[in-house]
């Protein structure tokens, strides 16, 4: 009598803990819909708004004052210029870095202070590089509000990404193809040149993708370092023009990019230019997207394939 | 005799000369890895650079701000008018709307991460696991401009129809918005921290018949609380930091206030907001985004202080 009492008693303990994972469950589904759900709005309502404007001329017409005229050639030159830079700095800086930190350092204290710097980088708030490159590269070096300036910033603030993606993807190579390379009697530099670096280019690309997809997207730091927000003419080609541009003259043009011309026409009070910073919204979420997924299919990939 | 010496001596040359051409070779090889592992270095040096020139710059140029403002006043003045002929430079009336928007970020971002993090580790089946962490990582990678964007167009408007008295600009909407854009940063790292949980903890809790949920919050979690408690500080971290959400979408007034419901500036917003305008280089008004950029500073290095030493002492070895 008392035992199945007992058990009964225990039943319904059991089962009212149940219910709350059942609740539990809902709850986890709803929290990550609170995500999706955002994230769709913002979507659609930035399609709705912006692809009606989405026609040729929108891609090859200068900002303008007059809404209907206005275009984006000058910001998305702008933000390949930019990102060129910031690509041809980064990424061999970045990759050595990883390398380095994988491959040769000795441990000892000057290594835990490289290790402890970028870890600590990269949770520095990115206006706080706008303000280290507008002290140092604007005033001190003297390369004024250009495109050099802006795509050297956005180098230093994805450095750490493609580090720390670099060196994740040396770290997942077994130690025995080293020991194999040794062998041979290859150099640290031959083993990392013909091993370690074309085993590893797969998830190091994954990183390099991520970090320009987030340095596409970056407005703050550009803004900072005072970039103008309407820009009407393009970089000089190089030898165009009366007298010849020299090769690199474009690297200290004026310029501006996708999300400074967004940011302002956003803060326009005219809602024509509102359908304008919807319209370049979504070029931007869908580049930023289509990087991100590229990124997100590489690794997918990358996991399935490799057997060592 | 002779003969054999004849013989040897051609070889024993010819000998010498490859050792010496290998040795030689060996020198010149072990050269180029050393000048190949100094430039390596010098690329990982960059990183120290970095911070040493973002000390250097933010520290020289504030320096040049407080010989003209006394530290008292910036700390504990309560208007910030540094472009009026009236000049006030209470860094406070900037913090407070970091500190609301944060607030208002937090509260959504903080529960929603771990409440994500944790039904993607413990409850999730693994095909809806594979499907959410890429699209958590997208929603972390939608550029900042875009969310001011849809803060300001979108998400007040509907704010207004609730509460008709909300100002166009204001703190709350920039915040909730901010707060679902960090939901992916605090839910990946609190997830990964869930999932290094070794298994034999949870086994051990569910054969004394607990369930997923009680496994969960007893177990599982305070076991990865140095890892949860690293993703709180990166989301407080990003809070801070956030600049493009509330340069839209909170207005630049500053404002000394802790009440959302108000239209506010923040010290990042007010770095952008000088940074547009056209105040002459070495100016008063231009030497004080350093003073303010230095503030940022602290504050984070402060988070980020704090989270080291939580991992210190929350740390679980297994």
């Amino acid at each position: 009598m008392l035992e199945s009492q007992d058990l009964q008693a225990i039943r319904a303990l059991i089962a009212k803990a149940k219910r709350w994972d059942a609740f539990f469950g809902v709850l986890g589904i709803l929290s990550l819909m609170v995500g999706v759900l955002t994230f769709s709005a913002l979507f659609v309502d930035m399609a709705i708004q912006g692809i009606p404007r989405l026609d040729g001329n929108f891609f090859i017409n200068f900002p303008s004052r007059r809404a209907e005229n206005a275009g984006i050639l000058s910001a998305w030159v702008g933000t390949v210029l930019v990102m060129f830079v910031t690509a041809l700095a980064a990424v061999p800086l970045g990759v050595a870095a990883g390398v380095y930190l994988e491959e040769y350092a000795p441990k000892n204290w000057m290594t835990d202070i490289i290790e402890i710097n970028i870890t600590n980088l990269a949770g520095v708030p990115s206006i706080v590089y706008g303000l280290l490159a507008l002290g140092l590269f604007v005033y001190q070096f003297g390369f004024g509000q250009s495109i050099l300036s802006a795509g050297l910033t956005l180098a230093l603030l994805i450095l750490p990404v493609v580090i720390v993606a670099t060196r994740e993807s040396i770290r997942a190579i077994p130690q025995m193809i080293r020991e194999g390379s040794y062998a041979c009697g290859a150099t640290n530099w031959q083993t990392v040149r013909d091993h370690i670096l074309p085993y590893s280019s797969a998830g190091i690309l994954t990183g390099i993708i991520i970090g320009m997809a987030r340095a596409i997207g970056e407005t703050a730091p550009i803004i900072t370092i005072g970039a103008l927000t309407f820009i009407a003419f393009l970089p000089n080609a190089p030898f165009a023009g009366d007298p010849p541009a020299g090769l690199f003259d474009w690297l200290f043009s004026p310029f501006t990019v996708m999300p400074i011309q967004m940011f302002n026409w956003t803060s326009r009070p005219e809602a024509a230019f509102q359908v304008n910073a919807a319209a370049a919204g979504f070029v931007l979420v869908l580049m930023t997207l289509l990087m991100n997924g590229a990124a997100i299919w590489l690794r997918y990939h990358l996991r399935k394939n490799i057997k060592w | 005799m002779s003969a054999s010496t004849i013989v040897t001596l051609p070889l024993n040359q010819s000998l010498d000369l490859q050792v010496s051409d290998r040795l030689r070779k060996k020198a010149s090889r072990h050269m180029k890895e050393r000048v190949i592992e100094f430039l390596l270095f010098g690329a990982a040096l960059i990183s120290v650079f970095t911070t040493l020139a973002i000390v250097y710059v933010l520290v020289s140029e504030s320096w040049v701000f407080f010989q003209h403002v006394p530290l008292k006043d910036f700390l504990f003045d309560t208007q910030w008018t540094p472009l009026f002929d009236d000049a006030h430079y209470g860094i406070m009336v900037l913090l407070s709307g970091t500190l609301t928007s944060s607030a208002v970020a937090l509260m959504v971002a903080l529960p929603l991460g771990t409440i994500i993090a944790v039904y993607l580790s413990e409850f999730a089946p693994f095909k809806v696991r594979e499907i959410s962490k890429p699209f958590l990582e997208l929603l972390g990678g939608v550029p900042t401009i875009v969310y001011g964007y849809f803060a300001l167009v979108f998400l007040t408007p509907l704010l207004q129809k609730i509460y008709p008295d909300l100002p166009g600009f204001n703190l709350l909407s920039a915040g909730l918005v901010m707060g679902v854009m960090i939901i992916p940063y605090v839910a990946s790292l609190s997830e990964d921290a869930m999932r290094a949980v070794p298994m034999s903890l949870r086994e051990g809790s569910y054969a004394m018949g607990a369930t997923r949920l009680q496994t969960s919050l007893r177990v599982v979690v305070p076991a990865a609380t140095s890892g949860i408690a690293s993703a709180y500080i990166l989301g407080i971290s990003r809070a801070v930091g956030e600049t493009m959400i509330l340069a839209v979408a909170a207005g630049m007034q500053p404002n000394l206030t802790f009440n959302p419901a108000d239209s506010g500036a923040t010290i990042t917003s007010y770095i952008v907001q000088v940074a547009l305008g056209d105040l002459p280089h070495g100016s008063i008004g231009y030497q004080t985004i350093f003073a303010a950029g230095l503030t940022l500073m602290l504050m984070t290095l402060m988070f980020n202080l704090l989270g080291y030493w939580l991992r210190k002492r929350f740390r679980e070895v297994y």
